[in-house]
């Protein structure tokens, strides 16, 4: 096995244990269940995955899954940057605090998150009781479902660009202000461009995990078809009919929106780093 | 004295005062009402109805379950998913061999699929309609809806956590030190004990953390996978839904306070680590 696979030799031993691991892991784990899913897809077929597909309800849900996810992670990228940036450049009191609280989504579970944020917009909630006489209603609405998306998305494009602000060079942003850049300028001419490859991973990370994200969504959501049932509640709902086809059918288009965007992740990173050496 | 005025110099490295001021608000205001607030009314809602009806809460036997249930999994889960971690970040940084860099991609896959996509995957894979899974329960080996079934799941969810935060580590730590223990006449087990392990404590205990929050929170792939049983399959969150759909508000947000209590103890272990071993660790690399 050591011969066939290895490209050149090592002087390390282990390689056959830990490839073993590896590969027994990762097979049972992943790879298997991912198999399972392919492979009822083409049990099924094509054309009938694509009639089952076809209905205002899959649909709906499925657009509103990534349409929701777009707007949260959009309003991530504006807010995540000026969060980074603050972190990083501003010297305030609690900032510390702050920067490590901005990783509370990642350690929270969905589900605690999901019911606290509908407790907090629910008609009778504190949020819910200052928004509605605005005429403004986010609990069960798919106002609710942007506002959980955006707390599960904020770590992503934070943590992604700040260490990109950190290792700015300070000598550019003297140049440009030597040259007569006014700071507004060299903010949108010099630092902009530099973190773009940094702010677009970070937005399709955050948008990868809202397109599937269930935990935080449903409990705000309503979960009224058509309106605001995401996705993956379609599939947990095809589940409890025993509709395994179906649920399969909604799980491929989900996976095939996964693959999508994990390759649109790697194309970034790939392009940055040939544009600017930065991940 | 001159007549000149001094103004102030311009800053040209950074904002104006005001623009800084601004920013730094909005950020607060930002932090308070999206991530502090949904945190605070967690313990508010768990203590509403006074501390003898939360302590109640804890007592009732389906959330003591629960909470068991929840520990045992992460006992399991955590662990496997350590060594598969160390194995993978040895034999990628270790070795090179062909198709790597799509291994790597693999590893990371997890993390992209929706935790409700992975459960249904189990579903199908080892479900009571599916060939394996009819032959596993014919043998009393249930997965779906049963104790394995959510150890997979909770595996997929917390897959790459552990490798990804190695495989950067060791790539940077590089060969030498090994082969240099090795020359020496060290066994191989010896060296991976004393001269790698030392060098990446702290990257395995941050990626053991990060892991070990997700595997006591995972939710989605959970609760498809698990078939929330009372008493028998239901983990923390799962219970938590549960509670909370039946109008026990109290039961759910204290289930939900103790688990944010957990959140808050990673968060606190995760900054000491990140202040203290910044330099060895993949996630907060310094140049």
């Amino acid at each position: 096995m050591r011969a066939g696979i290895l490209r050149s030799p090592s002087p390390l031993p282990g390689f056959g244990l830990s490839f073993g691991i590896m590969m027994t892991v990762l097979s049972i784990v992943v790879l298997l269940p991912i198999g399972a899913l392919l492979g009822r897809g083409l049990m099924i077929g094509p054309a009938d995955l694509w009639e089952m597909l076809n209905s205002r309800r899959i649909w709906s849900a499925l657009s509103l899954s990534f349409r929701a996810a777009l707007i949260a992670s959009l309003f991530n990228l504006v807010f995540g940057l000026m969060l980074a940036w603050v972190l990083v450049r501003y010297r305030f009191w609690g900032r510390r605090f702050i920067d490590a609280a901005v990783d509370l989504p990642f350690a929270l579970p969905t589900a605690v998150a999901g019911i606290a944020l509908t407790a907090l917009y629910a008609p009778n909630g504190v949020f819910g009781q200052a928004l509605a006489p605005l005429g403004l209603q986010v609990a069960y609405t798919e106002v609710g479902i942007w506002v959980a998306l955006v707390f599960i998305g904020l770590p992503f494009v934070v943590r992604t660009v700040q260490p990109v602000i950190e290792e700015l060079e300070a000598d550019l942003e003297e140049v440009s202000a030597t040259l007569g850049a006014r700071r507004a300028y060299t903010l949108r001419r010099v630092i902009l461009p530099t973190l773009t490859p940094a702010l677009l991973t970070g937005f399709a990370l955050a948008l990868a995990r809202s397109v599937g994200e269930y935990g935080s969504v449903i409990f705000i959501a309503g979960n009224i078809p058509n309106l605001t049932e995401i996705a993956p509640l379609l599939i947990v709902i095809r589940l409890e009919e025993y509709n395994y086809d179906a649920a399969a059918a909604i799980g491929i288009a989900m996976l095939i929106i996964s693959f999508a965007m994990l390759l649109a992740i790697n194309a970034i990173q790939t392009w940055s780093r040939r544009r600017i050496g930065l991940v | 004295m001159s007549d000149i005025a001094l103004t102030p110099p311009v800053p040209v490295t950074t904002e104006p005062v005001l623009i800084r001021s601004l920013l730094i608000g909005l950020s607060l205001v930002f932090v308070a009402l999206f991530l502090f607030a949904p945190l605070v009314t967690v313990f508010v809602e768990a203590l509403r109805q006074g501390w003898g009806a939360t302590v109640d809460a804890l007592r009732l036997p389906d959330a003591q379950a629960a909470i068991r249930m929840t520990l045992t999994i992460a006992a399991i889960a955590v662990p496997i998913n350590a060594v598969f971690g160390i194995a993978a970040a040895w034999a990628i940084t270790k070795f090179d061999f062909r198709g790597k860099a799509f291994l790597i991609t693999l590893i990371d896959l997890p993390f992209s699929v929706s935790p409700v996509v992975a459960g249904l995957m189990l579903v199908l894979l080892f479900g009571a309609n599916s060939t394996l899974g009819g032959w596993l329960i014919a043998n009393g080996m249930p997965i779906v809806f049963a104790f394995p079934g959510i150890v997979l799941a909770t595996l997929f969810v917390t897959f790459p956590f552990v490798a990804r935060e190695l495989i950067p580590v060791m790539i940077e730590q590089g060969r030498a030190e090994e082969e240099a223990a090795l020359t020496l006449g060290a066994s191989g087990w010896r060296t991976f004990f004393t001269v790698t392990l030392p060098n990446i404590r702290w990257a395995l205990l941050y990626g053991v953390l990060l892991c070990n929050a997700r595997a006591m929170g995972e939710f989605g792939a959970v609760a498809v996978v698990s078939g929330k049983i009372r008493g028998e399959t239901a983990t923390m969150p799962t219970m938590v839904e549960m509670f909370y759909n039946e109008y026990l508000s109290v039961a759910a947000f204290t289930l939900a306070a103790v688990l944010a209590m957990l959140a808050l103890l990673t968060l606190l272990l995760k900054s000491l680590l990140e202040w203290r071993h910044a330099d060895l660790l993949a996630a907060t690399r310094r140049h």
